[in-house]
């Protein structure tokens, strides 16, 4: 599903968090928002699946579209919309119940309880997301016994058992260590062919690794928008120049 | 060495010993209460004991009604309370966003908590009793001692869920579920352990009580079981205060008011060692 953001500002209170922002996510494609510390990428990012509704105080304007429908629309239902539009948080955090169920939660949430394609879908889920090899034989057990890059594969496991259209990956690996990473990185690379996926980071070099495209925002605007080889090769702002070459951040 | 500083030291070293001196004092308190009330009781507590009616005057027999009426009484208090206090204290952690609504919702809580017992024992008979007619019942009783109980649960509730990490409940919304159903298969099997320790904590504090009982449940003598919640029961605590205090012959009937005393002490311990397992067991 193709992405669209048009004109969107957004505020926390008083403080404006986005300013006049423009773009458009093709389908499988990834996209990466690169940005220092509090320049509203990982805002823009939940503004797709509408995980800013949680925080108090908060207002939008502008519109988002998710398949050419505007999810800030009246009729839209929340819980619908974070079907199609999954999520995977910065820190692995999976539920208290077995590796199985963890995976099974979103079909049961949705009303699929069927066993037989529970259990056809959590296996290839697992799969998908490269961790069935290490937890087949101990699907019954908590998710916690697993490694935190396990339980953020988990995770993405977790999201695509519902099928969604497209995932949302606030800073996915940046809890875990350079193994576990590349193994993240290996899996986002194979998950566009099937998904759109948009992947906020503070590593600039896992955003040219992985992207198609690339998003570079600070305080609040997003400065440059661009193929990723163009912008780590040959930015056309001067501030995304020096952000990619380390002069601030 | 200055003189100074061999004072900070020496001020040091008496207050250490002051302030372990007094954990000490109230452990040795403790268990002499126990202890005495041990060896006092212990004599008396036989099969018997804990299975007959008492007898002549209530010199002789045993203390099952009461026993039977304060397991009555527990039950229906917690049935009347469990449900109440949990669900306040989902919407106190979980729905409630007005601050100034929560403050004076958690306001009135703590102050419902600090009523003295017998002034909840004299509005169960006002309104439980007399208004609602329930008369001296186990129902009224349980009505009352479910009003002590309320604020205990409710804030075990809350600070249970309170607990429970908010990137559980993201993790669950993220994936299509609402928030009903986020709280019912996420956030509540997570705070389940805590919860259930605050019911057990209750339980303790609602099987000891004698004032919410007095006017609204408590039978002075009755030799036969209750056999519908409109029946009057014999409780515990009240039992102990009646062969303490009332009996036809005190001096032969102290021995069964420490033996009563010592199974309500048991029972109580116990509900709170099985409070502690249930929390250590689940909080790895």
């Amino acid at each position: 599903m193709r992405l669209e953001a048009n004109n969107i500002n957004f505020y926390y209170g008083d403080f404006q968090a986005l300013k006049n922002i423009n773009m458009t996510i093709e389908q499988n494609t990834v996209t990466a928002f690169i940005g220092p510390s509090g320049c509203g990428k990982s805002t823009f990012l939940r503004l797709f699946n509408r995980m800013n509704d949680l925080i108090p105080d908060t207002h939008l304007t502008g519109e988002c579209l998710v398949g050419g429908q505007n999810i800030y629309d009246k009729n839209v239902t929340v819980d619908e919309l974070r079907k199609k539009v999954g999520m995977v948080f910065q820190k692995p955090n999976p539920f208290p119940k077995s590796i199985f169920e963890n995976v099974a939660y979103g079909l049961r949430v949705n009303g699929i309880n069927d066993k037989t394609t529970v259990t056809e879908t959590v296996e290839k889920s697992l799969k998908q997301a490269a961790l069935w090899d290490e937890v087949k034989d101990k699907l019954k057990k908590s998710a916690y016994e697993l490694s935190g890059g396990q339980q953020q594969r988990l995770c993405i496991a977790r999201a695509l058992a519902i099928s969604p259209s497209v995932i949302l990956m606030d800073e996915p690996a940046s809890a875990l260590d350079p193994i576990s990473t590349s193994k993240i990185e290996e899996l986002i690379f194979e998950l566009k062919n099937l998904y759109t996926v948009v992947i906020v980071t503070h590593n600039m070099q896992q955003a040219a690794r992985v992207s198609d495209k690339t998003g570079f925002f600070m305080l609040g605007e997003m400065i440059e928008f661009d193929d990723t080889k163009k912008i780590f090769l040959n930015p056309q702002k001067e501030q995304t120049q020096n952000y990619i070459t380390g002069r601030f951040g | 060495m200055n003189k100074n500083f061999n004072g900070k030291r020496v001020s040091q070293t008496v207050m250490f010993f002051l302030f372990r001196l007094m954990s000490y004092v109230v452990v040795g308190i403790l268990f002499s209460i126990i202890g005495f009330i041990v060896i006092k009781g212990i004599g008396v507590i036989n099969w018997e004991f804990l299975t007959t009616a008492p007898e002549d005057g209530m010199t002789k027999g045993g203390i099952f009604p009461a026993i039977v009426g304060t397991f009555y009484l527990v039950v229906g208090s917690m049935l009347v309370a469990f449900p109440i206090g949990v669900m306040s204290g989902i919407y106190m952690s979980e729905y409630a966003s007005n601050k100034h609504i929560k403050r004076i919702i958690r306001v009135m809580t703590n102050n419902l908590g600090g009523i003295p017992s017998i002034v909840f024992g004299l509005f169960g008979m006002a309104l439980f009793v007399n208004r609602l007619n329930f008369g001296d019942s186990i129902i009224a009783g349980s009505f009352t001692l479910g009003l002590l109980a309320l604020p205990l649960i409710i804030r075990v509730t809350e600070e249970a869920l309170q607990a429970i990490p908010d990137s559980f409940r993201q993790g669950s919304l993220a994936l299509g579920a609402t928030k009903l159903q986020t709280i019912r298969k996420v956030v509540l099997p997570a705070a389940f352990p805590n919860i259930m320790t605050g019911l057990i904590l209750s339980i303790g504090r609602v099987s000891g009580e004698t004032a919410p009982i007095l006017f609204t449940a408590a039978a002075y003598f009755l030799p036969n079981l209750p056999n519908s919640i409109f029946n009057q029961v014999m409780a515990l605590p009240y039992h102990l205060y009646v062969i303490a205090t009332s009996g036809t012959d005190l001096e032969a009937t102290q021995p069964m008011a420490f033996g009563t005393a010592l199974v309500l002490i048991v029972i109580v311990l116990m509900m709170n060692l099985i409070a502690n397992f249930i929390r250590r067991k689940y909080s790895k």
